[in-house]
């Protein structure tokens, strides 16, 4: 029979809302994808008014941090694991802030005369995705290999920033009446890459808790 | 006396009761020398093989489950398991450069390494003369010294202010706390370098307890301090080394930050928290 049923108990409903706040993120950025590429008024709307349920979520689980801490005295992967949460979820909710940010943008765009979406914003979109989805999954699977892999993602993600950023400022010369346009698009492939590196924030965190070494993700 | 100071490099000048008292120069040398101790009561072997360092001014903690062996090694440091029939030791501990296993004076022993037990066990005497039983024991006739051996040893354990003005009173007469700091003035007295505490708060109240902790961080500016305890926070909190019995055997060693963030061993992880079963 094993011991301390009770702090195992706190520590899966931990995890169960730190997955459950992940999935609403998911969902978030899917939305701000669709959003941007149908440029969807309502949809953006709706993406603002979400980041209040991410605060929510994000609170609830700080509470459960600090009452764990608190009752349980956790130490070793335990106390890893619960101090990590308490980093990462405030990632989460910056990404959470930024979809926001985007959907600001979104609405502004809707209203705007259009523009072909700036070629690569898509790419970089699901790249980041893909980042902010497997950063939690590797929390969930304890994954330092995919740790790895995400860290090195933000370069691809980086670049095409750099990529974009050049085209926009290109397109800005040629075609001066959609500055505005193009500027949004700037800030929303800003506030894409300013996700991506959440993302590696939360893999470095995890890389604590997995391998217990502070420095050696954080350095690098 | 073994003199041996070629062993490390140093020459020892003596102090008071004829041991080396400068402990500047035993900075780098560790105050404990643990080599491939075993110890057996009869058949039953209770200590296997255990190497162990323990450096000079710091609390090493030891841990581990009830039976695990880590009061029976502590009480090797003072020959205290010879009161116990049908012990056998086998290996070698050396204090600074004295094989204690050795021809050696067990008195004079336990004068360098005081020890402060579970229960408070305060001699049924005033408190006076608890504190300076040992430096009578050990020639110290003046009163004038012994009023200020007492007085230090008192200062020291943090109780002085306490009993000043009832040091004829009887040592049983004041509360658990209070007994165990006159039990630790009793054992600083006859000037130790060590101080051994099997499991010294388990049977006070929490406030009693944090006092003591206290004193133990103070004490270690002195002396060093090794401590069997049940509490793990205890040992996290006040300790720099951790060691983690089990069995016999010290499955783990080493910086208490270590041991309680990351430990290398599983076992250790299970036992600190909590996963039985």
């Amino acid at each position: 029979m094993t011991t301390r049923k009770a702090f195992i108990a706190e520590l899966n409903e931990l995890t169960s809302k730190f997955k459950k706040m992940g999935e609403k993120l998911e969902e978030m950025i899917r939305q701000v994808y669709q959003a941007l590429m149908e440029k969807d008024e309502n949809l953006a709307r709706n993406i603002i008014q979400d980041d209040d349920i991410i605060d929510d979520m994000e609170r609830e689980i700080e509470k459960i941090c600090i009452r764990i801490v608190a009752r349980q005295q956790p130490v070793a992967t335990d106390l890893r694991r619960v101090t990590s949460v308490m980093r990462m979820i405030s990632d989460l909710e910056r990404i959470a802030d930024h979809c926001g940010d985007i959907s600001e943008y979104i609405i502004e765009l809707a209203q705007e005369k259009p523009i072909p979406t700036p070629k690569g914003i898509p790419e970089m979109i699901e790249c980041m995705q893909s980042m902010v989805s497997n950063t939690i999954e590797s929390f969930l699977d304890e994954n330092i290999d995919e740790v790895e892999r995400i860290i090195k993602s933000d370069d691809i993600v980086d670049d095409y920033f750099e990529q974009i950023k050049n085209e926009l400022c290109l397109s800005m010369k040629e075609n001066p009446d959609s500055m505005k346009a193009y500027m949004d698009y700037l800030l929303i492939i800003k506030y894409i890459e300013r996700m991506a590196d959440h993302s590696v924030n939360i893999a470095e965190w995890n890389a604590f808790v997995i391998t217990g070494d502070l420095e050696q993700y954080m350095n690098n | 006396m073994n003199t041996n100071g070629a062993l490390y490099g140093y020459a020892y000048p003596l102090g008071h009761y004829g041991y080396p008292k400068n402990k500047d120069w035993h900075k780098e040398m560790p105050k404990f020398t643990v080599k491939d101790l075993s110890l057996y009561y009869g058949d039953f072997k209770a200590l296997n093989k255990i190497n162990m360092e323990i450096p000079t001014n710091e609390i090493i903690a030891f841990i581990g489950p009830s039976g695990c062996g880590k009061s029976t090694f502590l009480k090797t440091l003072n020959r205290m398991n010879d009161l116990v029939e049908g012990v056998r030791v086998e290996g070698n501990i050396f204090l600074e450069d004295t094989n204690i296993y050795s021809d050696i004076d067990v008195i004079k022993l336990r004068q360098r390494v005081g020890m402060v037990f579970q229960q408070p066990n305060p001699f049924p005497m005033s408190i006076y003369d608890n504190v300076a039983y040992g430096p009578r024991i050990h020639g110290i006739k003046k009163k004038t010294q012994l009023d200020e051996i007492v007085e230090r040893s008192l200062k020291q354990a943090a109780i002085w202010e306490e009993v000043k003005d009832r040091l004829k009173k009887n040592a049983l007469g004041v509360s658990g706390g209070q007994q165990q700091r006159i039990c630790i003035a009793r054992a600083l007295a006859v000037e130790p370098e060590v101080i051994l505490m099997d499991e010294p708060t388990s049977a006070l109240d929490p406030v009693s307890t944090l006092k003591i902790e206290d004193l133990a961080v103070e004490l270690k500016e002195k002396y060093t301090i090794l401590i069997v305890t049940h509490n793990m926070q205890q040992a996290s909190r006040i300790s720099d080394k951790t060691a983690f019995f089990l069995t016999g055997d010290v499955v783990e060693y080493g910086n208490t930050e270590d041991i309680f963030n990351n430990p290398r061993e599983k076992k250790t992880e299970e036992y600190i928290t909590g996963r039985f079963g």
